[in-house]
């Protein structure tokens, strides 16, 4: 029977995805659970700051810097039809605090971090490092996985931030330096367009539910990964379709939620 | 590596994320130039709002003095009550004038407010009497057509 077998298959990977999912969500309970230790040692979170943050800096700099500079140019483009080119700052800066920064920043985040994170989890587990510390009755997700995630979901912001103001400079540089924009009423319809609290804190909320989604996909991966050299490769590639994917549909959940209306 | 360099260096990452924040509150957001605390409530009702929105500008002289917070429909007037919120700096008298104005042929609406002769001052939660609405395109071509018609054929 072809059909039934069909079924069978259907059936399968579809108890297959909603286990996962648990597992998931089960996991990012376990792991808010034992954060306790990741602020008493602080030194831990710090040390995994660095490798999720500070590692990541260079290349959120140079990426937010040109993504403005590539706004700046076609923002004139398009605005110089309708002779508003004095509409740039505007443009360039609510496109960056709005979307830009923290979606382009946490997709960025998901492949540097996110995948160097799964790797090496699934590493640890596949050469038993994370059994020997079961052995040593030393809890792996306190010790290995909370200091992770909330180095993640702190640095992520962060970054974003720091891409969104890097963008807004790029867009200065073209718009203004380069092609002779008039630079008050950059800064000054930019300032009349962008709100504190509807853009600039919306914008930090969204890159702060990107930095958890990510970091936590990435950890589930890793601890999830079959202990095999064919495993983690699997895993570090799942962690960044999946959470690019994630980061991309929670952005439209999150905008609609945001900016309906007004 | 060392414990103080990894210190350091999540230090600065971390200052360089603060201050770009602030950097965005301040120079490309509006919490640098508009201070929301100190602002008095006054409202207006108008016949018609045209496309005015919540959070447009409210300017005198072409100077911004506040915002609009809120547009409802009072259903006893079957007028749109605005609600705006006034810099505490800028005092109006008593016989402001508000009206719906474009910025632009195209741009986006805002009041402006023209002020009276009256020696008192518009206190916190009192009315602008004197309104005029927005103009609406239709309607001032509608008007335009029947004056020409009205006109007799020479």
């Amino acid at each position: 029977m072809p059909a039934a077998k069909t079924f069978k298959v259907i059936g399968h990977r579809t108890i297959n995805a909603v286990w996962r999912i648990g597992m998931a969500v089960r996991f990012f309970f376990l792991t808010l659970m034992y954060s306790g230790s990741s602020f008493r040692r602080f030194h831990l979170t710090v040390k995994e700051l660095f490798s999720t943050g500070v590692m990541s800096l260079i290349i959120i700099i140079v990426a937010g810097l040109f993504v403005g500079m590539v706004l700046g140019l076609q923002g004139y483009e398009t605005l110089k039809r309708y002779g508003s080119e004095s509409a740039l700052g505007s443009m360039v800066a609510l496109s960056l605090v709005r979307e830009l920064g923290p979606v382009v920043a946490a997709l960025l985040f998901a492949s540097r971090a996110g995948s160097a994170m799964t790797a090496e989890i699934g590493l640890m587990k596949a050469t038993e490092q994370i059994s020997a510390m079961e052995m040593m009755a030393v809890n792996p997700i306190a010790r290995i996985v909370a200091p992770r995630f909330w180095a993640g979901v702190i640095s992520m912001p962060l970054l974003a931030a720091m891409f969104s103001a890097v963008g807004v400079f790029g867009g200065y540089l073209v718009g203004v330096v380069q092609i002779g924009v008039d630079e008050g009423s950059f800064w000054s319809q930019m300032q009349a367009a962008v709100d504190f609290r509807d853009d600039i804190l919306n914008g930090v909320i969204k890159s702060f539910v990107f930095g958890t989604a990510v970091t936590v996909i990435a950890l589930f991966e890793g601890y999830d990964a079959p202990p095999t050299a064919e495993g983690v490769s699997g895993a570090t590639t799942r962690t960044v379709v999946t959470s690019s994917l994630v980061i991309l549909m929670l952005d439209f959940v999150l905008t609609a939620i945001m900016f309906r209306g007004n | 590596m060392e414990r103080t360099t990894l210190d350091l260096w999540v230090g600065i990452f971390v200052v360089g994320g603060i201050a770009a924040l602030v950097m965005l509150a301040m120079k490309v957001g509006n919490l640098g130039t508009y201070n929301v605390s100190e602002t008095y409530q006054v409202n207006a009702y108008f016949s018609n709002i045209g496309g005015l929105k919540p959070k447009a500008s409210i300017k005198s002289a072409g100077v911004l003095v506040g915002r609009v917070t809120d547009i409802t429909l009072d259903t006893e007037r079957y007028e749109a009550k605005v609600v705006m919120s006034l810099d505490k700096r800028y005092q109006f008298p008593k016989d402001t004038f508000a009206n719906i104005l474009t910025s632009g042929l195209l741009g986006e609406q805002y009041i402006g407010l023209m002020p009276g002769g009256d020696s008192e001052m518009l206190k916190n939660g009192e009315q602008i009497k004197k309104t005029q609405s927005a103009v609406v395109l239709e309607d001032l071509i509608g008007k335009f057509i029947y004056n020409k018609t009205e006109e007799p054929v020479k």
